[in-house]
């Protein structure tokens, strides 16, 4: 897969470009970590759709869209970024735009001593040895191009830190907004977030088009968790209509560590999302909710892994997808669980609403069972609106249309009403419901 | 003598290929209670549901006149909308949307069209709070899923709870005193009795004459075979009472041994 085309061509352009501009202005470590990553991608080329796990979702628009490096973003007003903030409320805001920090937008109140929540480029000063111990450690580039890609630009993004036993109460809100201004751009934003043993915090991470532009996002998390630590994580997708993106969340959890993610993907044309979490110490928990919608000719991937590599470990995948028009969908799950990792308990649910006869969702389960003392479980199921409640609610004055609209909020509010902070929640089924709403689907293109 | 609300002439309805009501008869004027009353596969809920205008139920002869307008062409939410109100033998749970939130969206579609502006949240509120009390629901309970875990009296209270919210001409109750137990039994018959009034007509549907009781009919209609074939006052109930239906069996009203389709 060597001969990777004209376009894998423009990004090594790119990166000779990049590395040239930023010379000297990074750690050499992290030089040296582009590097790798730089010749990784080179090395593994784009995927096609004869690759397993990328069969039914195709790159070709991606491969190609002759995208530009991001530049800096244009300067947008902290008007345009409001409402995809504000709600929020008195939390933290790191913000970016186009894939750099923006400083004038964020809003980082006082932390408490020892935690930071801010510009991972900032923190290559202060924090170079707790950076280099873990970026590129749990999103491995080596078998993913993608993730190889977004490494080899590595340079801005965020960075958060929580000292051991520290508990905080507020939101961190990660927002990624994206602006193109008529130039294909693709960027590459990166979180990088280490939380102490014991610590306890709340982050969300938000993709937000400002207008209906093509870009590429191709964003990279990852979380590392220390021994008891409780972590929430809620990731917003809501790029914009004609945009690519693709995520990779990377979760290493320490030994009695709890990971809940919460995510919703409403935008896009194209979306492939993947979650990759490593249970590494005994006890751990980790619970996936997602949300997909998809009308129009949107396509959505969600790719999860979760691997249990030590004994008594909990898991929870819980996924709903919506999908009308001509939309597709891809759910594929997949359970690893070690041979020394007994007394699992792991897992999995995927429904599907289909909303028209052209939709269309491939759904796999995949578990890999290595040890015996296990519980594991999957369950798939696609099905359309209830007909019997379709009635009910038309029996009570509510017309078909509307109808739909409720039942089909109702399908995914059950997952989002699990999410703990009211006003994380509450966004959720607003934006949720926006997106059910026929004023919104009457303005998509078919 | 005021106007019919609903005028049913010769109506003949088939489900499943199956045809269960043959031609039946019934007329029901403003301030009127009606019960009809019948066995197992009488065709009760055939009546029920295509009163509501349920999809599978087609009427192949007769007519429905409603407020004298041709009901069979109307859909559900029209029917519903112009004050047709069904509660259902078996309500039907919906997961993910609260009993808030289901009142408040049917409430204010309901009211839109009456031309009546929609509620807020606090106005909303105080009347929940005072019809739940009129039924004795808890507020709480309002907060789950519609009748998601639901016990058989709190989902039946909950149909009259959405009955009193939505102020129906035509009130049709489709066997609401089954699975109630005595206690159940007289807190939705209360809530019946309480929105009696002389512009509103009723229609219970009930296998037994326990609920009419309760709630006292001014005619009685005895289903059978899919045709009336006895009419009278209340107490037509207590002949049904010590008789069964039995005795009302001619050789044209033979009861079919095959179940109604649910």
């Amino acid at each position: 897969m060597k001969d990777i085309g004209p376009v894998a061509d423009l990004y090594r352009t790119e990166l000779s470009r990049f590395e040239r501009e930023i010379a000297g202005t990074t750690p050499a470590w992290m030089q040296q970590l582009r590097q790798a990553a730089g010749t990784r991608f080179a090395d593994l080329g784009f995927p096609t759709t004869h690759h397993e796990e990328w069969r039914h979702t195709d790159v070709t628009p991606i491969v190609k869209t002759p995208f530009l490096t991001a530049k800096r973003g244009p300067d947008i007003a902290k008007a345009e970024l409001e409402p995809m903030a504000s709600w929020v409320g008195a939390g933290h805001l790191l913000a970016f735009v186009n894939g750099r920090f923006s400083p004038s937008l964020s809003l980082l109140k006082r932390l408490p001593e020892g935690v930071i929540a801010g510009s991972l480029e900032d923190s290559c000063v202060v924090s170079s040895g707790l950076l280099e111990a873990h970026l590129g450690q749990q999103a491995q580039y080596d078998d993913h191009v993608f993730v190889a890609l977004n490494t080899a630009f590595l340079k801005e993004g965020a960075f958060i830190y929580l000292p051991p036993k520290m508990v905080i109460e507020e939101p961190i809100l990660v927002v990624f907004a994206s602006c193109a201004n008529g130039e294909a751009t693709v960027s590459h934003p990166r979180v990088l977030i280490v939380a102490g043993s014991s610590s306890r915090a709340t982050v969300i991470e938000s993709y937000v088009g400002l207008k209906d532009d093509l870009y590429f996002t191709n964003a990279v998390t990852e979380v590392v968790l220390g021994e008891e630590a409780v972590f929430d994580h809620h990731l917003l997708q809501q790029e914009s209509r004609a945009a690519y993106h693709i995520g990779t969340l990377a979760v290493h959890q320490g030994r009695n560590s709890t990971f809940t993610s919460h995510s919703l993907a409403i935008g896009s044309t194209f979306d492939r999302s993947e979650v990759h979490a490593l249970l590494a110490g005994e006890g751990g928990s980790c619970t996936l909710r997602g949300v997909y919608a998809a009308t129009g000719r949107q396509h959505v991937d969600i790719h999860t892994r979760i691997e249990h590599a030590k004994p008594s470990c909990t898991s929870r995948q819980l996924y709903r997808g919506i999908l009308d028009k001509q939309a597709t969908g891809v759910f594929n799950g997949r359970i690893v669980v070690r041979a020394d990792a007994h007394k699992t308990d792991a897992r999995q649910t995927n429904n599907n609403l289909l909303l028209s006869e052209d939709a269309v969702i491939h759904t796999a389960p995949q578990l890999e069972i290595f040890a015996d003392d296990v519980k594991c479980t999957h369950g798939a199921t696609v099905g359309q609106l209830d007909r019997d409640v379709l009635f009910y609610l038309r029996s009570r004055g509510i017309d078909l249309e509307d109808a739909r609209r409720l039942m089909t909020h109702a399908f995914g509010s059950e997952l989002i009403r699990l999410i703990a902070q009211d006003r994380i929640r509450n966004r959720f089924t607003e934006l949720l419901s926006r997106w059910a709403s026929p004023s919104h689907s009457e303005s998509l293109p078919a | 003598m005021p106007d019919p609300i609903l005028q049913i002439s010769d109506l003949h309805v088939a489900t499943a290929g199956k045809e269960i009501l043959r031609g039946l008869n019934l007329t029901i004027r403003a301030g009127e209670v009606h019960a009809v009353m019948g066995p197992n596969a009488s065709g009760k809920s055939t009546l029920a549901y295509v009163l509501a205008g349920r999809e599978g139920y087609q009427a192949t002869a007769g007519t429905i006149r409603y407020e004298g307008k041709d009901l069979l062409i109307m859909p559900p939410e029209a029917r519903a909308r112009e004050g047709l109100f069904l509660a259902f033998q078996y309500p039907i749970e919906i997961p993910g949307m609260t009993t808030l939130q289901f009142l408040k969206a049917a409430l204010n579609t309901i009211r839109k069209h009456r031309g009546l502006e929609e509620l807020d949240a606090i106005d909303f509120l105080a009347l929940v709070k005072e019809r739940a009390q009129l039924l004795d629901v808890d507020v709480d309970f309002l907060n789950r899923p519609v009748n998601a875990g639901f016990s058989g009296g709190e989902k039946k209270r909950n149909e009259i709870l959405q009955m009193t919210f939505l102020d129906p001409k035509l009130a049709i109750l489709d066997e609401t005193d089954s699975g109630l137990d005595i206690d159940a039994l007289k807190i939705v018959a209360g809530g019946v009795n309480a929105l009696r009034r002389p512009d509103r007509a009723m229609l219970l549907i009930t296998h037994y004459q326990r609920l009419l009781k309760f709630v006292v009919p001014d005619y009685i209609h005895i289903l059978l075979n899919g045709r009336i074939v006895q009419s009278g006052g209340k107490e037509l109930a207590l002949t049904v009472e010590e008789r069964g239906y039995g005795w009302l069996e001619g050789p044209d009203t033979r009861i079919s041994e095959e179940k109604a389709a649910p």
